[in-house]
């Protein structure tokens, strides 16, 4: 895989569970050791500058690693003296990141009993707390309710209106769509597309997707007779998908040869469309 | 100023142990001070009693046993701070990640924590130290050397055992270490008796164990009868123990952690 991130960018990995997304992070925020080929971060390599690199970096790993039985404060407090962050300036800072994540009033209060969303912002919080040029999210939002993904979110548009570079790997195809300028999709350790969200549905998908759904038993007798109105058909057990470029004219053209569908439905291409065309509707584990 | 590295992990560590250090320092009081009582006052009135003086070289149980124990504290206090804490930082807690993701390297992490387990260990024989003098068995300044005697004794233990504890996925085979090497250790490592009660066999085994050369510098430090020959010996064997644990650990912490 070849992919280069600019400064100030906002980038993501996509793909299925064991694509190598988390390798890939664990890769760039130099813990683990490259498997081959060439890496640069900040223009450094991290087999020389490991421990330079990580001073500018801010990582939210998948699975939060607080310390539950510590305060949040705490928790900001002992990951900043691993950055040598000097204890008053440190101080000064927890008190901005809890107001930026909104925890201020929990500051004292032991981590483990918080929410998921909670949690999630302390992580976030902490790992702004070395100031970093480019964040790294694994999988920020995933186990969070739609009220703490947007809360997240949000968070991090202002970080990215600061000119914070943020690389993040997700499987929400919303999260992408939302967040990120570019990115590449992945699948079995490689990256099998790149572009913006908009690029990749206009050259792996069609600009709409018709929906439709018949009777048990008559999906696979009607699909012979829809083919023809799709630039590419996909049937499931449940419905038939119609690519096309104008959905409402499949639309009238279903209904003028009197198909009868129990329900049909034009929407636009999303990247969720793309993303299963690209990597397949099989279940990876 | 600057800190370095190792010392910011061990910051971590002396953070988290805030929580729990007035139970933790309750204990490391009354354990030895009941170890005394026991064994150096009611087992001590019995021995004495019984030709103890003579066999013992012409000094009471209780003095005979009390800088023992605080080499054995030095050992279990060890085993205990540098298996079950190292894995859980590992596996459950996933503290060392954490560090990871920011300037420390493995071998940063991997010292700071032994560092820590050394602090532990310092607290356990101190605290001995201060029991044994208000029991009187303090009679000569060179038992102030026990202190960082007593720390290389734990030490020989921690670093071998923290390099093993970073292998493990679970915490069954601790409680094996326990029942299988430190309890008989401790049993039969000359804190209690003298090792020509042994036989042959098992005394040539105990030697080589490093309780018994911690025992074997801890007890005449108490008394002040060490000469710096005498030292010597002992101290070369622990070191070298303690050396070979750090590079264990350092291969094991690497293993683990760099993947």
């Amino acid at each position: 895989m070849s992919f280069e991130v600019q400064p100030g960018e906002a980038f993501g990995f996509l793909g299925p569970n064991g694509a190598g997304k988390s390798s890939t992070m664990r890769m760039i925020s130099c813990v683990s050791p490259r498997s081959a080929g060439e890496l640069s971060i900040l223009g450094m390599d991290p087999d020389d500058a490991g421990p330079t690199i990580r001073a500018r970096l801010g990582v939210v790993p998948q699975e939060d690693n607080l310390d539950p039985e510590l305060t949040v404060r705490e928790n900001l407090y002992v990951y900043g003296r691993y950055f040598d962050i000097p204890k008053r300036t440190l101080r000064d800072r927890i008190e901005e990141l809890l107001r930026f994540v909104q925890l201020t009033e929990r500051g004292n209060d032991r981590v483990e009993p918080l929410s998921g969303g909670m949690k999630r912002r302390l992580t976030i919080a902490r790992s702004l707390v070395n100031e970093p040029d480019v964040l790294l999210l694994d999988e920020p939002t995933t186990g969070l309710d739609p009220q703490a993904r947007h809360a997240l979110w949000d968070r991090l548009y202002r970080l990215k209106a600061r000119g914070v570079t943020l690389v993040l790997t997700t499987h929400y195809m919303d999260e992408a769509e939302q967040l990120c300028d570019r990115l590449v999709v992945m699948d079995g350790g490689r990256i099998v597309a790149e572009g913006s969200p908009r690029q990749l549905i206009e050259e792996h998908s069609t600009r709409e997707v018709v929906e439709l759904r018949f009777a048990p038993g008559e999906t696979e007798r009607m699909a012979e007779k829809v083919a023809d109105l799709g630039r590419r058909m996909e049937v499931l057990p449940d419905r038939i998908l119609l690519y096309t470029t104008d959905g409402d004219a499949a639309v009238e053209a279903v209904g003028a040869r009197r198909l009868d569908p129990l329900s049909i439905l034009a929407r636009r291409s999303t990247l969720e469309d793309v993303f299963l065309h690209l990597t397949g509707r099989q279940l990876v584990d | 100023m600057a800190t370095t590295p190792a010392l910011r992990a061990t910051g971590y560590f002396a953070r988290a142990y805030r929580r729990t250090w007035r139970a933790s320092i309750m204990s490391t009081f009354f354990n030895p001070t009941l170890y005394l009582l026991a064994m150096g006052v009611g087992l001590g009135s019995f021995v004495d009693r019984n030709r103890g003086p003579a066999t013992l070289g012409h000094t009471t149980y209780l003095h005979f046993v009390a800088p023992a124990l605080a080499a054995a504290a030095a050992a279990t206090t060890a085993a205990s701070e540098s298996m079950f804490p190292v894995m859980g930082a590992i596996k459950w807690q996933k503290t060392y990640l954490a560090m990871l993701a920011t300037p420390l390297r493995v071998v940063d992490v991997m010292a700071g924590h032994l560092m820590w387990i050394g602090v532990r260990i310092a607290t356990a024989v101190a605290s001995y130290l201060i029991v044994m003098a208000a029991f009187g068995t303090v009679t000569s300044f060179q038992a102030i050397a026990i202190l960082p005697v007593g720390i290389l004794t734990g030490a020989a233990f921690a670093t071998p055992l923290a390099a093993f504890a970073a292998t493990q996925d679970t915490d069954g085979a601790f409680s094996l270490v326990f029942r299988l090497g430190v309890v008989p250790l401790f049993l039969f490592s000359g804190v209690f008796f003298t090792l020509s009660q042994l036989p042959a066999a098992l005394r040539y085994l105990a030697y080589v164990t490093p309780l018994w050369n911690g025992v074997a510098l801890c007890r005449p430090l108490a008394a002040g009868q060490v000469g710096a020959l005498g030292l010597a010996g002992h101290l070369a064997y622990l070191l070298g123990v303690t050396a070979a644990g750090v590079v264990a650990a350092r291969v094991t912490f690497a293993r683990r952690l760099r993947v």
